[in-house]
C-alpha cells in the first residue's frame, strides 16, 4: 500500500465537556477536516484507560487521538491529570514494545476551540499518513 | 418589582402573549417555576421570527436547530397551554387576578384528529403567497406554518379558502382528509381566562420598504428585504438553501446590503430609532452568503455607523472584513436604478473620499428595521399599556420589563428593538417579575409531572429502532441518509429503521413513540446532530413511551459529519455508517439506569453587591427564597453609585438608595459586606460555600448561585490621563457635573474621545455603553451652557436602539460629532499654559482640525479583572477577554453549563443599567426554576463497583476528585456513594480489574465501540447482500 492511497483508521476519544463540544463547534463553523476519524464520546478524558487505547491498536487502529479539557478546566476537577499520567506511561510502554509512540496523541481542546479541533485532526491524520499503516495489523494478518 | 399588596390569593397562572423566542422562554421559565401558562399566539404555530431566520450571529448557529428543542419543550410542557391562532380581546381585574378575554380563531381543522399528513394542503386548489417565506413562494389555503411547526397541525386560512369565498363549494380538503379532521362548522371561540399576570412578547414586524420609492423594492424582484434573504439562505426556504436571486434564479456574483432602511430615518417613515440588530444580521447574511456561493461571491455592506456592540460582535465584524472579504462602505444610498436589459441594479454613492461612484450588483438586500405591528399596538391599547415615541412599549430603566399597567410585563422586541439574547434575558426577567407577584400561588394551578411507568425489559433481547435525520439538507445534502438508514437495518438487533426530515420535530417525537409501541422496540438510536443539545429531547420522548431514558444513543452525523466533510459525500456517508454501527452496538449493551432524588437547599448565593447583584438578590428574596448577598467592599451599590442619569434621563441615585434600603431591610436577605467567597463545594441544589469576612470564615448552604461581580473602567496611559487635570474619564465627568466642578461649569469648550481602550487589538470588543454615555453627558453640558462648544470624537457612533434619539437631540443642540479612523486617532497635547490641544483629522473636510477643550472626557473601556478565581471555584468558563462565558450565547444568556450557577451584569459583558437589571432579574428567574423544585434527580450516569470482583486495592479511592468512594473495612471492598459521584469514570479507568463500571459508558461498551469502529464496513454490507 503506497502512502498516497493509505487511508489511516483513527479512533478519537473525546471528553463530553470540552473536546466533543469543540468538535461540534468545528461543525457549526463548517471547518473541514479528514473523515478518517471515528469518535467515541466519553464523559471525561480520564474515562479512557490504557486498555482502551491498546484495544484500539490491537484491532487495527493506525492512530488514537485523545481530547480533553485544558488542565485546570476539567469538568471533574482533575480527571485530565489522570489522563496525562496514563498516556505518558502508555507512550513509554509503546516505545518499549517497538510500536511508534506517535500513533497516540493527547490534545487539550476546549469547547471554544473549533479551529484548533479541526487543525488537530488534520495534523494528526497527516502525521499518521506519514508514519504509515500500523505494522501490528500486518503482523496479525500474516499470522 | 415593588413588593405586592395584591389580594392574598393571587391566581397561579400567567398569560404570555406572543410566542416567538421571548414568549417561549418566558412561558418555559414560568411553567418550570410552578405556574400554569397560557400562550396566546396570533399565528397558527409558535416560533415567531426566529423560526424564519437561517443562522444566528455571532456563532452562526442554525436558528431552527437551536430553537426547535425549545419549541418542542414548550409544545409538550404539561403546564403550558398554547392557544393559536388567538388574540387578546379584553382585560379586567387587577395585578394578581385578571380576567383576559381571548378570541381563539377557528382553525377549521380538528387538532385532535389532524395527523399532519399534508393531504389537505396537497389537494387544496387555492395558492396563496406564503408569508412565512416572505411571499417568495406560495402555499395553499390549507397549510402548516412551517415544516417544524409546533403544534404541528394544519389550519385553513378562511380569507383565501374557496369554501368561504365561494359559498360552500370546493371542500377538497375535507374529501381527502384521511382522519376526518377538516371541520368547516368551527367558529371563533371567545374565552375568559383567569391569570395573575400577563407577559407581553408579541415581537416586531420588519419594516415594509415599499415606501422607499427610490429603492424600487416593489417593482424590482432582485431588491429584497433582509427577511426575504434569510428565507433565501434557509435550507427549508423557497430555494432549498441555494443562493439564487428571485428574477431568474441565477446565482448572484455580487450582492450589496443597504443599511438603515426604516431605521434612523424620519424622511420615509417615523422610525427615528436604530433597530440595533441590522448591522450584525447584515454581516451574518454576507458571511453566510459567501459560504453558500460556489464561486466567490462579492459582498458589500453600505452603512452609516457600524453598530457591533454586543458580546463577540466586534470580532465577528473584523473577521468578516479582514478574513472573509466582506466590503464595508460608509455611506447611505440615495437611490437604486435598474440596469436596462438586465435584472441587475446600479447604485451611486459618495465614497469616503467624497468621490461619486456607480456600482452594479446582481442583487440588493435592504436591511429593514424593526417596528411594532399596528395590530399589536391595538392589543397594547386594549390592555391599557403606554407606548413610547418610537411606538415600543414604555418601560423605565429601573423596571425594564414592567409595562405602565401593573401586573403586565413586557419583553423582547416589543419593548424596543433588540437581538435574541437580550430578548431571552428580558423574557426570563418577565418571568421573575411575574413570579414575584404570584409567589404565593406557585404550584396552585400547575400540574405535577406524571411518572411514566417503565416497561421491564430485563427479559427482552435488544430490539433497536434507528431514526436517521435529514435535518432539512443539513445532513441529507451531504450524506446519503437513505443508504445510512438501509445499512442500519442490516445491523444486529435492529428491528426498525426510518428517515425523518427533522427527527427533532414534535411530530417525529410522536412517531418515535408509536414505533416503539408498534415494534416493541426497547432501545433507540437517533443519527442526527449532537447529544450536547438534543439528547434530552429524545430521552424525554422514549421515557414517555415507557422506556428508561438511558436506553438511547445519539449518533452525531451532522456537527461531526455532514458539516465537516461537506465536499466528501461518500466518505461522510461511510463515516456516518460506521458511527451508526458503533452507536447501535453500544446501545445494545445498555441497561436501564436508576435515578434517585436529593433535597434542594432553598437559598441563593449572590456574589456582588452592585445594582445587578442587589436586583438578583431581591428577585429571589421577593419570590420567597433566602439569599446570601456577598460584597467585597464595605458598602452596597457598586458602579451605579457613580452614575448621574440613565440614558432615558432618570436619576440613578434615588433608585440605588432605594435598592440598598430594600436589600438591607429584606427579611430574606443576609448581606455579607467586606466578604469574599473562598471555597465552593457541592453541586446544583446542594452547594456549600465558604465566605470569608475580614478573615472570619462562615459556611453557607445554597441551592443556586448568581455571579454579579461587575467590572472596572480601563485607566488609560494615553491622552494625558492623570498627567493633565483637565482629562477625565466618563464616570469622573459624571462626578464633575454632579458636583458642579468649575472645570465643567466654567468650560467654554469640551471634548469627548470615544473608544479609548475599546475596539483595539488587545481588547477586541466594544464597551457598549460609552457612546450613549458621552452623548448624554454632551447634552448635559449643552444644557449647562448652550454656548459651550462640545465635540464628540468617535469611530462609529453606537447609540443603538431608542438611544439614537439622544444622538439626534445632541446634534440638534449643536454638539459636533467628528469621526476619526482607528489608525489616525486624535492627538492630545498640553499647551504652555497647561491647557489642552486636540488635533483630529476631519474625514469629511479631509483636513486636520484643532480643538482647545477646557475639559476632555475619555470614554474608556469597561474591563474585568481577576475573575479566574471565582470561575475556577464554580467551574465555569471565561472568554478570551476575561468575561464570564454563558452556556449559550443566544438562548442561555444567563446560564452556565454548570447547573445551578448563573451570571448577571457587567461580569458577563459591558452593558447599561437597564440591561444589567433585566439580566439580574433573568438570573433570578433561572435560579428560581432550580429553587422552586422539591428535589433534584441524581444517579443515572454514575460509577458502580462490583463487590464480587473488587479486591479492595483502593486505587479508585485516591483518584476520585469528589471523595465519592469509600473503602468498607468489614467487607474489604470499595463502594461508590452515588449521590456524590459525578460520573467522570476516572475510577473505572484506574481499576486494575475493571470491576468498576461507569454506567452508560461501561468498559464493555467502549471496547465494543472500538471493535465496531475498526470492523470493515464491507463485511456488514456483504451480510446485507
Amino acid at each position: 500500500m503506497s502512502d498516497s492511497t493509505f487511508e489511516p483508521k483513527i479512533i478519537g476519544f473525546f471528553c463530553n465537556w470540552c473536546t466533543y463540544a469543540g468538535a461540534d463547534l468545528a461543525g457549526v463553523s463548517r471547518l473541514q477536516y479528514p473523515s478518517n476519524i471515528r469518535v467515541i464520546r466519553v464523559m471525561c478524558s480520564g474515562t479512557v484507560s490504557p486498555h482502551h487505547v491498546l484495544r484500539a491498536f490491537q484491532k487495527g487502529a493506525d492512530g488514537v487521538l485523545i481530547g480533553g479539557c485544558h488542565i485546570g478546566d476539567c469538568h471533574y476537577l482533575r480527571g485530565n491529570y489522570m489522563t496525562v499520567k496514563r498516556m505518558r506511561f502508555l507512550q513509554d510502554l509503546l516505545k518499549f514494545t517497538g510500536f511508534e509512540p506517535g500513533r497516540l496523541h493527547l490534545e487539550w481542546i476546549s469547547a471554544a476551540e473549533g479551529p484548533k479541533f479541526a487543525q488537530t485532526v488534520r495534523d494528526f491524520t497527516e502525521k499518521i499518513k506519514k508514519i504509515g499503516p500500523s505494522r501490528l495489523i500486518a503482523a496479525v494478518k500474516a499470522a | 418589582m415593588k413588593s405586592q399588596q395584591q389580594g392574598t390569593n393571587p391566581v397561579g397562572a400567567v398569560m404570555v402573549v406572543g410566542a416567538g423566542i421571548a414568549g417561549v422562554q418566558a412561558a418555559l421559565d414560568l411553567a418550570d417555576a410552578g405556574f400554569y401558562v397560557y400562550v396566546v399566539e396570533a399565528k397558527p404555530a409558535i416560533g415567531g421570527v426566529m423560526a424564519q431566520l437561517d443562522k444566528t450571529f455571532p456563532t452562526n448557529d442554525c436558528s431552527m436547530c437551536i430553537l426547535s428543542p425549545k419549541l418542542v419543550e414548550c409544545g409538550r410542557h404539561l403546564n403550558i397551554e398554547i392557544l393559536a391562532p388567538a388574540r387578546v380581546q379584553g382585560i379586567i381585574g387587577e395585578p394578581g387576578n385578571f380576567t383576559v378575554t381571548v378570541n381563539q380563531a377557528a382553525r377549521y381543522i380538528d387538532m385532535a384528529k389532524c395527523i399532519a399528513c399534508g393531504l389537505c394542503a396537497e389537494k387544496c386548489p387555492k395558492k396563496v403567497p406564503d408569508a412565512f417565506n416572505q411571499g417568495l413562494i406560495s402555499r395553499k389555503a390549507a397549510y402548516v406554518l412551517y415544516p417544524q411547526a409546533v403544534p404541528l397541525k394544519y389550519a385553513i386560512d378562511p380569507v383565501n379558502c374557496l369554501y368561504f369565498k365561494k359559498g360552500g363549494k370546493c371542500k377538497a380538503c375535507e374529501k381527502f382528509c384521511p382522519t376526518g379532521a377538516v371541520d368547516f362548522s368551527q367558529t371563533d371561540q371567545p374565552r375568559d381566562i383567569q391569570v395573575g399576570a400577563v407577559v407581553l412578547a408579541p415581537g416586531f414586524k420588519p419594516y415594509d420598504p415599499t415606501k422607499y420609492a427610490a429603492y424600487h423594492y416593489a417593482s424590482l424582484p432582485n431588491v429584497v428585504t433582509s427577511m426575504e434573504f434569510e428565507r433565501i439562505l434557509s435550507a427549508s426556504g423557497p430555494y432549498q438553501g441555494h443562493l439564487v436571486r428571485p428574477s431568474d434564479h441565477k446565482e448572484p456574483q455580487k450582492i450589496a446590503w443597504l443599511q438603515c432602511v426604516g431605521s434612523r430615518d424620519l424622511n420615509h417613515c417615523d422610525n427615528s430609532h436604530c433597530s440595533a440588530v441590522c448591522c450584525m444580521y447584515a454581516i451574518k447574511e454576507a458571511v453566510i452568503a459567501k459560504e453558500h456561493s460556489k464561486d466567490g461571491l462579492e459582498a458589500a455592506i453600505f452603512f452609516m455607523d457600524m453598530r457591533t456592540m454586543g458580546k463577540d460582535f466586534e470580532k465577528y465584524y473584523w473577521r468578516a472584513r479582514d478574513e472573509q472579504g466582506v466590503r464595508f462602505i460608509r455611506t447611505r444610498i440615495h437611490s437604486v436604478d435598474p440596469v436596462p436589459g438586465t435584472d441587475d441594479l446600479s447604485i451611486r454613492y459618495l465614497d469616503e473620499d467624497g468621490t461619486l461612484r456607480a456600482e452594479t450588483f446582481d442583487m440588493l438586500v435592504l436591511s429593514v428595521g424593526l417596528e411594532v405591528a399596528p395590530e399589536v399596538l391595538e392589543t397594547g391599547r386594549i390592555l391599557g399599556i403606554d407606548f413610547n415615541a418610537n411606538k415600543f412599549a414604555e418601560t423605565s430603566s429601573f423596571a425594564p420589563v414592567a409595562a405602565t399597567r401593573p401586573g403586565i410585563f413586557v419583553c423582547g422586541a416589543f419593548q424596543g428593538p433588540k437581538d435574541i439574547p437580550q430578548s431571552v434575558m428580558e423574557a426570563s426577567a418577565s418571568a421573575s417579575a411575574a413570579g414575584d407577584l404570584l409567589a404565593a400561588a406557585r404550584f396552585s394551578l400547575a400540574k405535577k409531572k406524571p411518572e411514566f411507568a417503565e416497561r421491564d425489559i430485563s427479559q427482552e433481547t435488544p430490539r433497536i429502532g434507528v431514526f436517521v435525520c435529514h435535518c432539512g439538507i443539513n445532513i441529507a445534502g451531504v450524506i446519503d441518509v437513505e443508504a445510512v438508514r438501509d445499512y442500519a437495518g442490516t445491523l444486529p438487533f435492529v428491528e426498525y429503521v426510518e428517515n425523518n426530515l427533522f427527527t427533532c420535530s414534535q411530530d417525529t417525537q410522536e412517531i418515535i413513540k408509536e414505533r416503539i409501541k408498534e415494534h416493541n422496540l426497547n432501545r433507540i438510536v437517533v443519527a442526527s446532530c449532537t447529544p450536547k443539545t438534543h439528547e434530552p429531547l429524545f430521552q424525554e420522548t422514549i421515557k414517555e413511551a415507557g422506556l428508561n431514558k438511558y436506553l438511547f444513543e445519539l449518533v452525531n452525523i451532522r456537527d461531526q459529519g455532514s458539516w465537516v466533510h461537506m465536499h466528501e459525500p461518500e466518505r461522510a456517508t461511510r463515516r456516518a455508517k460506521d458511527q451508526v454501527r458503533m452507536g447501535v452496538a453500544k446501545v445494545g449493551l445498555q441497561q436501564p439506569l436508576r435515578e434517585f432524588t436529593l433535597p434542594i437547599t432553598k437559598a441563593g448565593l449572590v456574589i456582588g453587591g452592585g445594582a445587578a447583584g442587589m436586583e438578583a438578590a431581591l428577585g429571589l428574596a421577593d419570590q420567597g427564597f433566602k439569599v446570601h448577598l456577598v460584597e467585597k467592599k464595605d458598602f452596597l451599590g457598586g458602579h451605579a453609585l457613580k452614575l448621574n442619569h440613565t440614558w432615558r434621563g432618570e436619576q440613578v441615585k434615588p433608585y440605588v438608595d432605594g435598592l440598598v434600603q430594600r436589600v438591607t431591610k429584606h427579611p430574606q436577605i443576609e448581606v455579607h459586606l467586606n466578604s469574599e467567597v473562598t471555597d465552593v463545594q457541592g453541586f446544583v441544589g446542594n452547594f456549600h460555600s465558604t465566605l470569608s469576612t475580614r478573615g472570619r470564615e462562615v459556611e453557607v448552604e445554597h441551592g443556586a448561585a448568581i455571579i454579579a461581580t461587575g467590572a472596572h473602567s480601563y485607566k488609560p496611559n494615553e491622552y494625558l490621563y492623570k498627567e493633565n487635570p483637565r482629562v477625565l474619564l466618563a464616570l469622573e465627568m459624571d462626578q464633575a457635573i454632579r458636583e458642579k466642578n468649575p472645570l465643567v461649569t466654567t468650560a467654554k469648550c469640551a471634548a469627548f474621545i470615544q473608544c479609548v481602550g475599546s475596539r483595539e487589538p488587545e481588547r477586541p470588543y466594544c464597551s457598549r455603553v460609552c457612546c450613549t454615555h458621552s452623548v448624554e453627558s454632551a447634552i448635559r453640558l449643552k444644557e449647562l451652557n448652550p454656548d459651550m462648544d462640545v465635540y464628540v470624537l468617535y469611530r462609529d457612533l453606537r447609540t443603538y436602539g431608542p438611544r439614537e434619539n439622544l444622538y439626534k437631540e445632541a446634534r440638534e443642540k449643536g454638539v459636533i460629532f467628528i469621526r476619526f479612523h482607528a489608525d489616525d486617532r486624535p492627538q492630545v497635547a498640553q499647551t504652555a499654559d497647561g491647557g489642552l490641544q486636540v488635533t483630529v483629522k476631519d474625514l469629511i473636510l479631509g483636513l486636520p482640525i484643532t480643538i482647545r477643550p477646557d475639559v476632555l472626557t475619555l470614554a474608556s473601556a469597561i474591563i474585568v479583572k481577576e475573575q479566574e478565581k471565582l470561575a475556577k471555584m464554580f467551574k465555569v468558563p471565561l472568554n478570551n477577554e476575561g468575561f464570564f462565558l454563558e452556556a449559550h450565547m443566544k438562548l442561555r444568556p444567563v446560564d452556565f453549563a454548570t447547573e445551578g450557577v448563573f451570571v448577571a451584569g457587567l461580569a458577563h459583558y459591558p452593558k447599561p443599567l437597564d440591561e444589567a437589571i433585566a439580566q439580574a432579574k433573568a438570573a433570578a428567574a433561572r435560579a428560581a426554576v432550580v429553587l422552586s423544585q422539591e428535589s433534584i434527580k441524581a444517579g443515572g450516569v454514575v460509577a458502580s463497583i462490583d463487590p464480587a470482583l473488587c479486591s479492595g486495592c483502593q486505587a479508585c479511592v485516591g483518584v476520585c476528585p469528589f471523595g465519592a468512594i469509600d473503602y468498607k473495612e468489614t467487607e474489604k471492598v470499595c463502594e461508590v456513594n452515588q449521590a456524590l459521584c459525578k460520573g467522570c469514570g476516572t475510577c473505572a479507568a484506574n481499576c486494575p480489574s475493571e470491576c468498576i463500571t461507569l454506567l452508560g459508558f461501561s468498559h464493555k461498551q467502549i471496547y465494543t465501540q472500538i471493535d465496531q469502529a475498526l470492523a470493515e464496513l464491507k463485511m456488514a454490507a456483504e451480510a446485507a447482500g
